[in-house]
Formats: structure tokens, sequence, C-alpha cells
């Protein structure tokens, strides 16, 4: 094509196809469950009636412009004050596109508002700025990961801690605001084992945009593993000597412990207000998600939490290189 | 011998302000044409402000995660260009237009309570003052218990809860330190300037109409004034109780909003979309009266559809009361409430649908001259089209829970509000500079900012709509490099300097044009309504006397009659009634009564930034000095007559 011998465009449309085509693991528009793929149905729908509207509504204003542009030629118009008829019918025909679009709208409101039988139950609690699940019929507690069985529906029952949050996990289903004092709702459903990515929707203070999260969905047997392992403690015989030893005696007396809580360590029971460390090692981030958990990203966020998390609750200690190296150890056995 | 009937210089507590020139005149005009220029030239200061807001959020955002901008800097720019575009741009920007047009349209000498507007303009220059003033004395911070690498900046020290407020975030313990207060405050008090206003034009427009001037021969703009201020009236109380909610859950320990005092924070979402969602046609409906003026004018054709339009417009502020909760589709509300809501949404459609199909309709088979305003109005017909459309995919409420919160929402009601609201108002800002300033703008300036403008914005808003169907979320500072949404977010950034760059040219266009364009006559668009019968510009006086109205565009009908096709014709003696008109505009015959300047709207407004300091700040002898000069504006306005007595009989009493 001609207009392709222009280097330039030539970039430029490449640059335009490939940001199309790029992965986005927060795209909305490429479902992976039930709840997902019945909304992006109900959005095409309405697209295409409305690329039609639009294509109409432009094509009339451009056919004006270009055709009764003033002339030298051109007449005085003719003064037309209205037509009863045109008005009426460009009344009623938005009303039946409208009345085509409002059936199906209004069934999936309902229906993705239902409780599918045979949920898996978790609890979402919403914190500045990490998401904590509970499961209350397994007895786990974990944080910036929700790990799903595929293919079964999950029944999620959300509060917020503080502040309003939004729970979003574009490719399995729409946003759900979590509110303190109250208990929302949200289905989620996935087709494959596969890790999604999850966002805070609702602006939730300083660091409402490093407030995400991961799901992942695992086959039944994965899952089944996955929740027996969560079940036991952690904690095994740390050889007295090791670098992870050391971490353990620094968690103890750095102070963590006033926030976090690592089950089967002393004899802390119960809640704190910071995530749950029990299976830190085998969560792929951290940090409300907004750093993977390798060693490098540790020792930045040890070294100074809000540095990376402006207004984060979780203080700097103050720790000499040492003991972050010795916390990292232990942190990594937590498996 | 015809003459302004001079104030007698006695007064009661002050001599009354006399001077016709210089800054003290403009300080105690009540001249609404006066006070329309000063609403204008405030608010696009604000404008420039808000944009130059905009640009640092843009610039942050050109890459994933970037440095730029602090957390704190970053949401406090956020909040504060939202909360200025829409109270200190577009709003008053409008009320610049209904004040300068409302009584030239509808043939008064002046709006019905001329100190009255004067207040409305001073507190709303006070209440843009004293939240700004959050720059200089306000706090922010972590929430209580949280920690900071950083102090907080200046800039940072803004208020930072967004423009929506959203409790218990923008409370007492998650946004600690005054910004929030000075939010809170100053919209207070702005929200007092508007709603003076707002009674006020609906006076003026049920009493002030000139012999003849019925309801349905009002030029559309002024119907759409009229809307807008029943809108106002209606509305704005709803916020000022909630904000009262929010200053004294802040200030004073109530739980109004805080669950645990049994408070609800979606209460607040409630009352703050009650009022928000018909702001969102308050700031667009004059747009429409704007284009629905414009473009009949440079088609050469009347309106299609003139009752349609007007009740169209009416049907949409009245349904627009009855859609707040679209804002809050994935907040805690049940289906039966998202069902309902999603229908109210789709009806709104229809109106604004019939107007649309409407203006079309006017510019069908008309002889269309492209100067800047009319390009301005198509371009508004073109953007708007876009807004409405993405409009409607959100009342599609499954589709909405996916969309809300995310830059798909900001496309969409950046179409509306930039694309649609502010379009029509440069439409404006262009359509009657000639009769404002008595000159003719740069024709050459205005097309290319009219191009500048409409590429910047579509590549500022355009990918927007994309990148929040990628999954990028409002209101973050920073989003991550995987996300894959950096190429995007860097084309919309250019766009934004585009926008900035159109600006400029609008600027030096109608710097250059104020005192070098040429002379533009009293009706250089051979229009349709009265306010072209009288000379450019308008003079003091408005009408040199009461116009008589016949019909709807009745001074296009001075002008032209129809032949039997029912194309107009010229009337042989259009000529010579135009000169006789200008002779008689510039030259009354009777006497002619004004209302008197006078100091005490701008004292009376003065107190209120004293009260909400007092508040903030818990200090009596503030709230002393603001009560006291509250008390002196409305003892001194309430003892001093509008108009001085006179001898003669000026026929407008």
């Amino acid at each position: 094509m001609k207009l392709f011998k222009d280097k330039k465009i030539f970039l430029l449309s490449f640059l335009f196809l490939s940001s199309c085509i790029e992965d986005a693991p927060l795209d909305s528009l490429s479902p992976a469950g039930p709840y997902a793929r019945s909304i992006d149905e109900l959005f095409w729908l309405t697209f295409w009636i409305a690329v039609g509207v639009f294509a109409i509504v432009q094509g009339a204003l451009l056919f004006s412009v270009f055709y009764f542009k003033e002339r030298e030629s051109s007449p005085e118009p003719k003064q037309i004050h209205g037509n009863n008829f045109l008005e009426i019918l460009w009344t009623i025909i938005p009303v039946l596109i409208l009345a085509v679009i409002a059936v199906p709208t209004v069934r999936t409101i309902f229906d993705l508002a239902r409780e599918p039988e045979d949920a898996l139950k978790i609890e979402v609690i919403g914190h500045q700025w990490w998401f904590e699940y509970k499961y209350p019929d397994f007895g786990i507690t974990t944080a910036n990961v929700l790990v799903i069985p595929e293919d079964r529906p999950v029944r999620l029952e959300m509060w917020s801690n503080d502040v309003l949050h939004n729970y979003w996990v574009p490719k399995l289903n729409g946003k759900r605001y979590l509110v303190p004092g109250q208990t929302t709702y949200l289905n989620l459903q996935a087709d494959s084992p596969e890790e999604f990515w999850a966002q805070c929707g609702e602006y939730c203070g300083l660091s409402h945009s490093k407030m995400r999260g991961r799901v992942i969905s695992m086959t039944e047997e994965d899952f089944a593993s996955w929740v027996a392992n969560e079940q036991s403690y952690a904690q095994k015989e740390l050889p007295e000597s090791s670098l992870a030893a050391e971490g353990q005696v620094v968690y103890l007396n750095a102070g963590c412990t006033q926030c976090h809580v690592i089950d089967g360590v002393w004899d802390v029971q119960g809640d704190r207000i910071a995530p749950n460390l029990t299976h830190f090692a085998n969560r792929s981030v951290f940090a409300g998600a907004a750093l993977k958990n390798n060693p490098e990203n540790l020792t930045k966020w040890l070294a100074n939490p809000a540095e990376i998390k402006p207004g984060t609750f979780m203080p700097n200690l103050e720790l000499t290189e040492k003991e972050i190296n010795a916390l990292i150890a232990y942190l990594g056995t937590l498996k | 011998m015809t003459k302004i009937i001079e104030p007698r210089k006695q007064s009661n507590i002050f001599k009354r302000p006399s001077s016709e020139t210089g800054i003290w005149s403009w300080i105690t005009t009540v001249d609404h044409k006066r006070i329309g220029i000063m609403y204008g030239y405030a608010a696009f200061f604000f404008l420039l402000v808000g944009g130059l807001e905009a640009l640092l959020l843009r610039i942050q955002l050109a890459s994933p995660d970037n440095n730029f901008l602090s957390a704190a800097e970053y949401n406090a720019m956020f909040t504060m260009h939202g909360t200025t575009m829409i109270f200190l741009a577009i709003m008053p920007i409008s009320a610049a237009f209904f004040n300068y047009l409302l009584p030239l349209q509808i043939g008064a000498r002046d709006v019905a309570f001329p100190r009255l507007n004067a207040l409305s303009f001073w507190i709303f220059i006070f209440g843009g003052v004293f939240l700004y003033s959050t720059f200089l004395f306000g706090t922010a911070g972590a929430p209580q218990g949280g920690y900071l690498a950083e102090e907080v900046s200046r800039l940072g020290s803004a208020p930072n809860g967004g423009w929506f407020g959203y409790q218990p975030n923008a409370g007492f313990k998650y946004s600690p330190g005054t910004a929030m207060d000075y939010w809170a405050i100053g919209l207070q008090i702005l929200g007092i300037a508007s709603l003076v206003s707002a009674f006020n034009f609906i006076t003026t427009i049920l009493n002030m109409r000139t012999k003849g001037m019925r309801l349905m021969r009002m030029p559309v703009f002024t119907w759409m004034t009229f809307a807008v201020s029943f809108l106002l009236a209606f509305s704005l109380p709803i916020i000022a109780i909630a904000l009262f909610y929010v200053t004294f859950d802040r200030q004073f320990g109530t739980t109004f909003f805080l669950t645990e005092g049994g408070g609800d924070p979606i209460l607040w979402q409630h009352l703050f979309w009650l009022f928000g969602h018909p702001e969102v046609y308050i700031l667009i409906l004059p747009a429409f009266g704007i284009v629905s003026e414009v473009l009949p004018t440079f088609s050469r054709k009347p309106l299609f559809g003139y009752p349609a339009i007007v009740f169209a417009g009416f049907g949409i502020a009245f349904i627009g009361f009855g859609v707040w909760a679209h804002h809050m589709f994935a907040s805690a509300i049940s289906p039966v409430a998202q069902a309902g809501f999603g229908l109210s949404t789709m009806v709104i459609a229809v109106p604004t649908g019939v107007k649309i199909f409407n203006w079309l309709g006017t510019i069908w088979g008309g002889k269309l001259k492209l100067n800047t305003p009319m390009l301005f109005s198509l371009g508004f017909i073109g953007m708007f089209v876009i807004g409405g459309l993405s409009g409607v995919t959100h009342s599609i409420v499954p589709a909405d829970t996916q969309q809300t919160d995310t830059y798909y929402v900001v496309a969409h009601f950046h179409y509306v509000l930039f694309g649609g609201a502010m379009f029509g108002i440069f439409s404006g800002l262009y359509y009657w500079f000639p009769k404002v300033w008595g000159k003719m703008y740069n024709e050459a300036l205005g097309k290319i900012h009219f191009w500048l403008m409409i590429i910047g914005f579509n590549l500022t808003f355009g990918p927007m709509h994309w990148l929040g169907l990628q999954g990028q979320v409002r209101r973050t500072w920073v989003y991550a490099e995987e996300t894959n949404l950096g190429f995007w977010n860097l084309i919309v950034s250019i766009g934004a300097f585009i926008i900035a760059l159109s600006i400029l040219v609008f600027m030096a266009n109608w710097i250059y044009s104020r005192r070098k364009g040429p002379d533009a006559g009293f009706d250089p668009w051979d229009a349709r309504t009265i306010e072209w019968s009288i000379p450019s510009p308008t003079p003091v006086w408005n009408f040199s006397k009461a116009p008589e109205v016949k019909s709807l565009d009745d001074f296009w009908h001075m002008k032209y009659d129809e032949d039997e096709d029912g194309r107009p014709v010229r009337k042989d003696s259009a000529d010579a009634l135009m000169l006789e008109l200008e002779e008689e505009g510039l030259n009354p015959k009777e006497d002619i009564v004004l209302p008197n300047p006078s100091y005490f709207p701008i004292i009376l407004a003065s107190g209120l930034p004293f009260l909400g300091y007092a508040v903030i700040y818990k200090m009596l002898p503030l709230a002393i000095v603001g009560t006291l000069l509250i008390l002196i504006g409305s003892f001194g306005w309430g003892t001093e007559p509008l108009e001085e007595e006179f001898i003669g009989d000026g026929e407008n009493e």
C-alpha cells in the first residue's frame, strides 16, 4: 500500500497495532470466566449499537458541513421551524433501541447478584493498602494473593477495615466496593488455571495506586494441596546457627510481632492489623502486591516501607543491613 | 435632553461610591455587564490554574512508575484540578454568560437584584481565594498512624480527598490536617454564590422580560439559564447540608459518616451525587443554550423544533435528579436500585438525543458559514455525541461495574464537559466577543485555536477510553510497567500539551483583538435575537428604550420577510432600520435610571472567609471580624436605596 511507503506512518501504525495486541493484565475486555463473559457480551452489544448511532450522527454532521457549506451559488435556506413527524420519530426510535438494551441489562444485573450454589465462600477485608483473605471453611488467613479453584464459583463476602475500597479482578468480574460496617458480595469464577491481576478501584488515600493483588486459579488437586499446606504451620525446625534462625530472632525482637502474625511462632493468636505472614514465601507478591516477592524488593521494603508506599502503617524499624538479610532469609523459609 | 440620573451625593454609612472608571468602579459596580466580564476573567484565570494542574498530572503519568510528583502532590493535584474546573472555572464562566446576556436577551436594563448579583460575584471570588489559600496555610499528611518517607511539600498541602470527597477517607482520621477543611468550607462558600445568583436569575426571567417577550419567545440560551437556575436552587442545598455534616465530623466530633459512631459512609455518596449529577447538567446546559443560539445564526435558519429543545432541556434537568446512583453502581446498593437507576439513566438519553437530532435538523438544508463560533458549535455536537454514547454504556450496569473508576469514565466525562461544555463556551466567547468589545476577533487565529484544540482534545481523551478498558484505574499516582499502559499514556500527555498550546493561541487572539481588532458593528453575524439590535459594545443602559417583542427571533423578523418558498428576503426597510437602531441605541431619548454602585456587596462577602478560617483554626476573634463584616455589609445594604431618588419619568421603574 502506498500509505505504508512512508516509514513513519508504517512505524506509527505498527506501534498502534502492537499496543492494542499487547497483553494488559488488567484488561477488562479479555474475560476468563462466566461472570466476566456475560458482562463482556453485554458491553459489545451496546458498543455496536453505539457505533451505529455514532456513524449516523457524525455522518449527518459531516455531510451537512460539506454539503450545506455556504457557497456563492447557495440560495437562502428555507425557513423550516420543525417537523412533528420527524421529532416524534427520533424520540421513539431511541426509546426502542434502549428497550432492546434494557432487557438483557436488567437480567444480567440479577444474574450477577445471585448467590451461586455450591460456591466457595471467601472473606475479603480491605485495609489501607492491601487485601486480606479469609477462608472460613478451612480456617485460613492470607493476604495479597487470592487462591481459588478453577471452574468453580467463589462467593466473596467483603468489608473494609478503614476507608472505602473497590475490589476488581477485571478478567473475572466487575467491581464491588468494600465498605466499613457493611458486607458486600461479589462472585468470581475462572475457566482455567491462571494468574490474574487485581486492583483497588476506589480512591482510598495516599497509596491507592499501589493497592493491587493477584488471583490464582488452580486445578482442584492443586487447590486441595494448597489448602492443606496453608492449614499447617510453615514453621519448621531451623538449624540453630543459620541466617534464617537469626532472622527469626530479629522478627521476634524488632517489633514485627506488634502487627504481624506467623501461625505457630511465638504465642500470638488472632488478628493483627498487618498481613498474616505464615506462608509468606509462597506468595508471588507482597506489600499490597506492589512488589514482587524477591530478596531485592524485600531489602528495599524493609529499609524504608514508606518510600515504596507513602502513608503505610509499617514503620521504618531502622534495621541494619545484617538484620534485613537475616529477616529475608527467615521469610524465605515460610513456605 | 437626555441624561443618566446621577446619584445624589448623600449616603448613610459610607459616602456612596461614584467613580465610573478605575478599579473602584469595578469593585463597587452592580452593572450586570461588568459583573459578567469580571466573572469571565476570574473564571478564565482559574481555568488556567486548573489546566496547569492537569499538565502536572499528565507529566507524572507520561511514563510508568514515574516520580515527577509525590503521591501526596499527585492526589492534591487531581483533587484541585476537578474542584477548580467544576466550581471555579466552568460554573463561573457560565455565570459570566448568564450575567452578561440574560438581561440583553430579554430586553431588560439589569437583573432583578443588581446588588445581589455583585454579592454573588464577590462571594465567588472570596470562596476561590479561600480555597486556594490552602496552598499557603493548609496541611495534609498520612492517615493517623501512617508513615511518610518525606515531608509533604506545599504543593501537596492542598485538599487531597478527591473533588467527590468520599467518606471516611476525607474524614479527619484518614485525611488529617486542614486541607480537606479548606475544601469543605471553600465549596460551602462557593455554593452560596451560586445559590444567590440562581434566585436572582429566576426572578429576573420571571419578572424582567420586556413587553411581548412571552416565555415561548425567549431565546434558548435564556431558557437554559432558567433551567440551570432551578437546578442550582434545588441541588445546592443538598451539598450544603452534606458539607456541613463533613465539617462537623471533622471539627466538632459528630459521626454522620463514620461507621464507628453509627454513621454511614454510603450516605455521603447518595447526598453528594444527588447534588453531583444535577451539577453535570448545571455545567452542560449553558453550552446547550449557546449552541442553540449559534447554530441557527450561522445556518441562516430558525432552530429546528424550538419547543422540543426547550422542553428537552427541562426534561433533562428534571430527570437529572433521578439518576444519581449511576455513580454508585459498584457501591453498596441493591440489584433493584441498580436496575432502577440503570433504566432512569437510559431514559435521560432520550431528551438528550432529541436535542442532538434537532440541532442536526437546524443545520440540515442551511447555508452554513463556518466561522469560529460555528466550528466550535459543530465540534461540540461531534464531541458531545461521543460523550453521550459512552454515557449510555454506563447505564448498562454490569458493563459499568467494569468501567467505573477507570479512565474510561475520565474519557466519558471529559467528552461531555470539555468536548461539550468547554467547546460550547468557546463558541459563545467568539460569538459574543464583538457584542462585548465592539471589535472583531481574528478569524484565522480563531480557526487555528479550534483545530489545535479539537486535535489535542481527541488525542488526550480518545485514548483514555482504551486505557480504561485496559484496566487503568483513576486517581492512581503510578501504574506498573507490566500493565502495558505506557504507550497510550504518553500519547495522552502529548495531547494535553497541544490543548495548552491552543489555549495560548486563544489568549493571543483575545488580547490582540481587544486592542487592534476591526470594529465589529452591532450585528456582525446577521443574528436573530434582540441583544444584537443594540450597539456594540453594549451601552451602559443596554436598551435606550424598552424593546417590544413580537415573535421568536424578533430581531431577524425585523430584518427579513419570507417569500412564498419560505426563503428569507431582506426587507427594503432593513438598512434604514439598522441605522435608526444604532442612532437610537447610542442616544437615548428618555431619562434612564440605573442602579447605583455600592460598597456593601463586597463588604458582606469579605466576611465569609473569616468565618471559614475561624472554624478551621477555632479562633474566636476571626469569627467576630467575619460576623462584623457581614453585619456591616447587610445593615448598610438594607439602609441604602438601590437607586438614589430622581426626578423625571424614567420608563423602567
